[in-house]
């Protein structure tokens, strides 16, 4: 299925949703307070069946952080990316651990490294750093003097 | 946090594998709790060895950064080199010569052969069975001396640049590659036979550690642990990089989802890399080696995502450039974070003895998980 395609099947099941141009995968901006319902939806709706969650990141854009998700159904093989847009200062975001589960691993990383908080997360811990650690490592204002990491 | 060792309220045990213990393949640390022999549950602890390459790499040129990702998973290390060029060739859109794709495959069926071999030792080594380990290794070892003329390095090669590869190969690539594979097509026959079929080896892994398919691809798995529950995943196949379109080579499968069926999708996937490599080790094209490019590369504003098969399985590169010469973010998604998560669902029920065959079928190398 072609980028179009997709955006006009997306578009029977989510009638609000909102497109981003520009990207090799048809990318959509959701609200991260409707993410519970749209996430159900594009995993169980058996038109779009978005099984496979391969790889969820956060950006720190100074202004905001976006958490973008990398879908791909294995039944239709289209592929999805949903970005949402977060308050930098406190970053939350409903949790998908329970629609996709390798999604558990990916928050705890983002919220590691990123500070993103993703509310209803079963075990949501530092995943990489110590649990004493201060600080989001991956956010743009991070500056630790002593584990130098600017090379 | 390290828990106490000690017992629950329940009356469970909790115990600690790792972060050094030789069946976990590196530093990866575990909080296992037992009601007596039974697992009732696995806990990861990771980050004994995360070094926060994605920050690094925010500072580093795009030509600098491949060498980086050579640390993550030392056993693709050719792999990972292939997909972050691809990614940085997307975004500039680079042809790369037609004699760089099949040197670029060549290297990549060499490395998954490589790959699987130590895991096959390994493997074998963690059920309690340590022959196996060295006749893997003294094969390895050939393909390691081929890596060695032609890279430079044994381990970390960083032989994949943007636009190709970085030199070309040795005059002696083609011959020694050929007597390599005259030798392994009879001592991958003895593998089978000395640990494939064995009694005891079966025993330890018929039945253990189940997946189903829908939980693979709940659970993010991909390359041999989710084929070994019959999800097709293999992006060789389904998204063709280079001339993986246009060699002849299947997907391998197995239905079982058992330990047995991922030990089974390895040693098969073995043949056809030999395959593979049979195919193209005559049919390299004359030509450049490498595409002329700028000496700063700079990629265009935008998002670029990159998708390569390791020999464990999906490894992807994310870059969010801002038109500098250093990406804004990057994000690697690697192939054994998403296998590990899968681990808990897998042990649970099971004996403390079958995880360590459980975490031998993930074929897990830490720094990659970590980063």
């Amino acid at each position: 299925m072609n980028k179009e395609e997709l955006k006009i099947r997306l578009t029977e099941v989510l009638p609000t949703v909102v497109f981003e141009e520009g990207g090799e995968w048809t990318t959509m901006i959701i609200d991260p307070a409707a993410w519970e319902g749209v996430a159900k939806e594009l995993r169980w709706e058996g038109r779009l069946d978005f099984d496979y969650l391969f790889c969820v990141t956060a950006a720190d854009w100074k202004t905001h952080i976006v958490m973008v998700y990398h879908l791909t159904s294995t039944v239709h093989r289209h592929t999805l990316v949903v970005k949402a847009k977060l308050d930098r200062d406190r970053p939350v975001i409903r949790t998908v651990a329970d629609v996709w589960r390798t999604a558990e691993f990916h928050e705890r990383e983002a919220f590691d490294l990123m500070g993103v908080e993703f509310t209803g997360h079963p075990d949501l811990r530092r995943l990489f750093m110590t649990d004493e650690w201060v600080g989001w490592p991956l956010r743009k204002d991070y500056d630790d003097p002593v584990n130098m990491i600017k090379l | 946090m390290i828990e106490e060792i000690g017992t629950t309220e329940q009356g469970d045990l909790v115990i600690n594998v790792g972060p050094q213990h030789p069946s976990t393949h590196g530093v990866l640390h575990l909080v296992i709790t037992l009601n007596g022999e039974t697992i009732k549950k696995v806990e990861p602890h990771l980050g004994y060895i995360h070094r926060s390459i994605e920050k690094m790499c925010e500072s580093l040129s795009y030509r600098q950064f491949i060498y980086v990702t050579s640390r993550m998973d030392y056993l693709s290390s050719h792999i990972n080199n292939h997909g972050c060029a691809l990614c940085v060739e997307k975004g500039l859109q680079i042809e790369v010569p037609a004699r760089a794709k099949v040197i670029r495959v060549l290297m990549d069926e060499l490395t998954r052969l490589a790959s699987h071999q130590l895991w096959w030792g390994a493997m074998a080594m963690d059920v309690g069975a340590l022959t196996p380990f060295f006749h893997a290794f003294r094969e390895r070892e050939l393909i390691n001396d081929i890596m060695e003329e032609t890279c430079g390095a044994r381990l970390t090669m960083n032989y994949m640049v943007p636009g190709g590869v970085m030199v070309d190969i040795h005059p002696d690539f083609q011959k020694r590659v050929k007597e390599f594979l005259r030798l392994f097509r009879t001592k991958i026959d003895e593998y089978d036979e000395l640990v494939t079929g064995n009694v005891i080896f079966k025993s330890r892994m018929e039945g253990v550690g189940y997946l189903s398919p829908g939980d693979a691809v709940s659970y993010g798995c991909s390359g041999p642990t989710a084929r070994g529950s019959g999800v097709s995943c293999d992006i060789r196949k389904l998204y063709p990089y280079e001339v993986y379109g246009e060699v002849q080579f299947e997907e391998v499968k197995e239905t079982g989802g058992d330990c047995y069926a991922r030990y089974l999708v390895r040693m098969r996937e073995m043949r056809q890399s030999v395959s593979i490599i049979e195919q193209l080790i005559d049919q390299i094209p004359e030509g450049d080696f490498q595409a002329k490019t700028k000496a700063v590369l700079k990629l265009p504003k935008g998002e670029f995502y990159s998708r390569v098969e390791t020999a464990r399985g999906e490894f992807g590169v994310y870059i969010i450039s801002e038109g500098g010469t250093t990406p804004y973010r990057i994000k690697f998604r690697s192939p054994g974070f998403s296998n590990l998560s899968a681990l808990d669902h897998m042990a649970r029920g099971h004996k403390i003895g079958d995880l360590v065959a459980i975490m031998g079928t993930l074929d897990l190398v830490i720094p990659d998980i970590d980063r």
